[in-house]
């Protein structure tokens, strides 16, 4: 049997989730689907999997085309996917949740079947006990069990290894091993590199959604990141200026954040200085940023701006103190849906007064809509922006004398144009002596707006780079976490 | 993502196919007993606003619901289901009872008394469930549910407990209030002070949710928490402020009811104005403007729906099943509109 994905396009407004995508994935192969956050893998993989339809393209399952309209279309052709949190009914137990989506089974028939089926992999499944009682991993064990009975060949598995154990991940990888050795397909999407590289046959690079790179492994580990992170084109276009006050300091600090944990981080951060963090996605660049923001309090440590320790205090302190957070997420954690822009700058500025003057709102709107070049009017819900000029409106919303700016991807999902003017933004601010800390997926942004870098791997910072003296090679080995030395 | 709540948006003209959806539906069930829907909507027409005295009382009856659904435009408005309302009805019913039953200082003085009170008393009911789910997450579903059961308990046993009538005890309430501690009507029934007090809760709160920054911001934090915390906006002030708004509101209701109206402390003193309420406001839209005709409406058919027992034969919770349609098919509505909606973008962005 075959897999082949042909031209595949899906547009989100102006995003193109997938630009024109083919994959080919033959009969007992362990293939590959890398990329950062928001390269276009999970749209894909639902794609293929019938949880949402493509705009064009075709899915074709030994040379037939498969009419995708429902989960129900792939399970029949044979695909089935695994989620990244299993789709698991909690109150029910492991053998209702087995013959779920299989519902004229025989039950004594199914125990057998799954005891069955799970001893041959080496999973140990009680059928009367209730799924809540059970691990992420037993979860997704009992997942792909259900996938196999329900007849699929080829197995997709998004991010499986997130919130599993070390011993269940070595178990996961036998049993997929195993199932490829029987002539299926397994497509396990990931953005962690040596979790493909110990697992895969071949890998797909995913970058801004477009393949851009298919490749038999074991391959070199810079050329994969390159792929995932782009090509530095050009290096250190602007004036690195000399060092200022101090705008942030972290000592010794320990943070627990759900998967990652920061421990004893020390961090000098001047006025006027630009950080990048650089890192696989989940390394704990986010981490970083939310705890600086006050969005996640320290274990311990200190944290020192504008003249107090802010360790443990809350956010509205923070940002009192000067520290301003743009979060990735423009619509979920920054803007609002149903508001207007007119609105947002009212929310975001000084309070002036318990009576808002409407007139006087909407001229001081016009006139920053024209200073941002946002393409929109006034009275523009958010969410009726495009991408770019939401990122402008936050910009544009954020309040003069911030000392510190914690940004995340600054300029994800934006055209080259957009990208250039948030930059020429930001760089005003380090002009009027603004710090910066972003964390970012491109090499080149990195490289060309940083004056140090700091890199992360697995919740470490693995090294801290002056950005001047650090090439895309080094850069890119260190985030594959290996150093050239 | 984070899930948001519904809300319900409607286009111009989305209620006017509502409501003829829903007087459709009502004439269908009509005609199928029997009789004439076009007969059936004359009396209810009829007894409820025919006759002075009519009016009178339709407007009474609007006064709590208003009163309640002004409270929840702001508690919905924050991304609240405050189903405590009920309770918070019967909190301010009881605390003005007793300042009906205890206070002995002439009519204006009881009166502004009571009021105080009771919208007090709806306020802590209100701030209570707000309290419950800001700092111990409790949902303010179950938790308004909770406190509506405690408040019903409470009022059960005071009217057959220490404020029973003298004599017996009897569910069918206290003795009447003594005459001092009445709302002043003009002609049997109508209350202006209530009329007024209603008509004031409309205004404020559409000026509120109009034209301050109080109002802007609670809509940020009713829309996206998470935005509107990272914004700089206190979100568990404005949630609890909400709460106590509603509660206040509510409270007020539940005096108007029991000085206003029933003139004595009885078990279903909040009429059901709280879950009514949540009907009007989910059909306003969450709009201030719209609250006041729409509770006149519903008013109407709760009213005048008794006439079609008596003329008719059919059974007066007829007015019931009109209300539930008219809210039932605006949601259809409201949602067919948004898929169409949707489907038009997402057809643009091909």
């Amino acid at each position: 049997m075959s897999l082949e994905l042909r031209d595949i396009r899906k547009y989100f407004g102006e995003v193109r989730a997938n630009d024109g995508v083919s994959i080919r994935v033959e009969r007992g192969e362990l293939h590959g689907l890398l990329g950062e956050n928001g390269a276009g893998k999970s749209t894909l993989m639902k794609i293929l999997s019938g949880f949402i339809e493509a705009d064009s393209g075709e899915v074709v399952v030994d040379d037939q085309v498969i009419a995708m309209k429902s989960p129900r279309d792939a399970i029949a052709a044979g695909i089935g996917m695994l989620h990244q949190d299993p789709l698991v009914f909690l109150p029910f137990s492991v053998l209702e949740n087995f013959v779920l989506g299989n519902p004229r089974a025989d039950r004594d028939q199914a125990r057998s079947e799954l005891l069955r089926l799970g001893e041959s992999f080496g999973f140990a499944f009680e059928p009367e006990a209730p799924v809540r009682t059970l691990t992420v991993g037993e979860r997704q064990q009992l997942e792909i069990v259900r996938l196999l009975w329900l007849g699929a060949k080829v197995l997709i598995l998004d991010e499986p290894t997130t919130g599993i154990s070390a011993t269940q991940q070595a178990l996961l990888f036998e049993a997929l091993r195993t199932l490829a050795g029987q002539g299926m397909i397994v497509i396990f999407v990931s953005h962690k590199l040596e979790e493909v590289e110990a697992l895969c046959d071949r890998v797909t690079v995913m970058r801004r959604g477009r393949a851009v790179g298919d490749v038999p492994l074991p391959a070199p580990i810079d050329r994969l990141v390159e792929m995932m992170f782009g090509r530095a084109v050009k290096v250190a276009e602007r004036d690195h200026r000399g060092l200022g006050d101090v705008a942030i300091e972290l000592a010794r600090l320990c943070v627990d954040d759900r998967l990652v944990s920061l421990r004893d981080l020390d961090l000098l951060v001047h006025r006027g200085e630009v950080i990048g963090l650089a890192g696989l996605e989940g390394s704990g660049q986010r981490t970083l940023l939310r705890s600086c923001a006050g969005l996640l309090a320290p274990r311990s440590g200190r944290l020192e701006a504008g003249g107090a320790d802010l360790a443990g205090h809350p956010y509205h302190e923070h940002r009192e103190a000067g520290i301003h957070y743009l979060p990735a997420g423009r619509l979920e954690e920054g803007l609002i849906r149903g508001v207007t822009v007119a609105e947002h700058f009212l929310l975001a500025g000084e309070r002036k007064g318990p009576i808002i003057d409407w007139d006087s709102a909407h001229d001081e709107a016009r006139r920053r809509i024209e200073e941002h070049s946002i393409v929109g009017t006034t009275d523009s819900p958010a969410e009726s922006l495009s991408g770019g000029n939401q990122q402008r409106l936050l910009l544009a919303m954020m309040p003069a004398g911030v000392d510190v700016l914690l940004m995340e991807h600054p300029t994800r999902g934006l055209d080259i144009a957009s990208a250039d003017w948030v930059w020429s933004r930001l760089l005003e601010r380090v002009e009027q002596g603004t710090a910066i800390i972003f964390s970012s997926a491109d090499l080149d942004e990195l490289l060309r707006y940083s004056d140090r870098i700091i890199v992360f791997f697995a919740g470490r910072v693995i090294a801290v780079l002056d950005a001047a003296d650090t090439d895309a090679v080094r850069l890119a080995h260190l985030i594959g976490g290996k150093d050239l030395g | 993502m984070t899930t948001r709540r519904p809300i319900l948006r409607f286009r111009p003209g989305s209620r006017i196919i509502a409501v003829v959806l829903a007087l459709g539906f009502t004439s269908l069930l009509v005609a199928a007993t029997g009789a004439s829907p076009f007969e059936a909507f004359r009396l209810l027409w009829q007894g409820s606003v025919g006759t002075t005295d009519k009016l009178a009382n339709t407007l009474m009856t609007w006064v709590p619901l208003a009163l309640a659904s002004a409270g929840l435009v702001v508690t919905f408005s924050a991304g609240l289901w405050n189903i405590g309302v009920e309770g918070q009805i019967v909190m301010g019913a009881i605390a003005a009872s007793w300042v009906a039953r205890e206070v002995d200082l002439g009519t204006a003085a009881i009166i502004t008394l009571a009021v105080a009170a009771g919208l007090v008393a709806g306020m802590l009911w209100g701030l209570l469930a707000g309290v419950l789910r800001v700092y111990a997450r409790v949902n303010e579903i179950f938790g308004g549910l909770g406190l509506d059961f405690v408040a019903t308990g409470l009022v059960v046993y005071l009217v057959i407990g220490p404020w029973k009538r003298s004599g017996i005890a009897s569910t069918s309430g206290t003795d009447l209030f003594p005459r001092e501690a009445w709302m002043p009507t003009i002609g049997d029934r109508l209350a202006p002070i209530a009329i007024v007090l209603a008509v004031i809760a409309i205004v404020a709160v559409f000026a509120l949710m109009r034209g301050t920054y109080f109002g802007l911001r609670l809509k940020a934090v009713g829309a996206n928490p998470t935005s509107a915390f990272i914004i700089g906006i206190r979100t568990h002030r404005y949630l609890l402020a909400a709460m106590a708004i509603g509660g206040a509101l509510a409270g007020v209701a539940g005096t108007v009811q029991a000085i206003g109206f029933q003139h004595k402390l009885v078990p279903a003193i909040s009429g059901g104005y709280g879950f009514l309420g949540i009907l009007v406001v989910l059909l306003a839209a969450y709009r201030a403007a719209l609250v006041a005709p729409i509770a006149f409406f519903f008013v109407m058919i709760s009213v005048g729906s008794s006439q079609l027992s008596l003329r008719l034969g059919l059974d007066s919770s007829i007015g019931g099943v009109i209300q539930g349609a008219l809210v039932l098919t605006a949601v259809l509505v409201g949602g067919w509109q948004v898929q169409r909606a949707t489907r038009r973008a997402a057809a643009e962005e091909v």
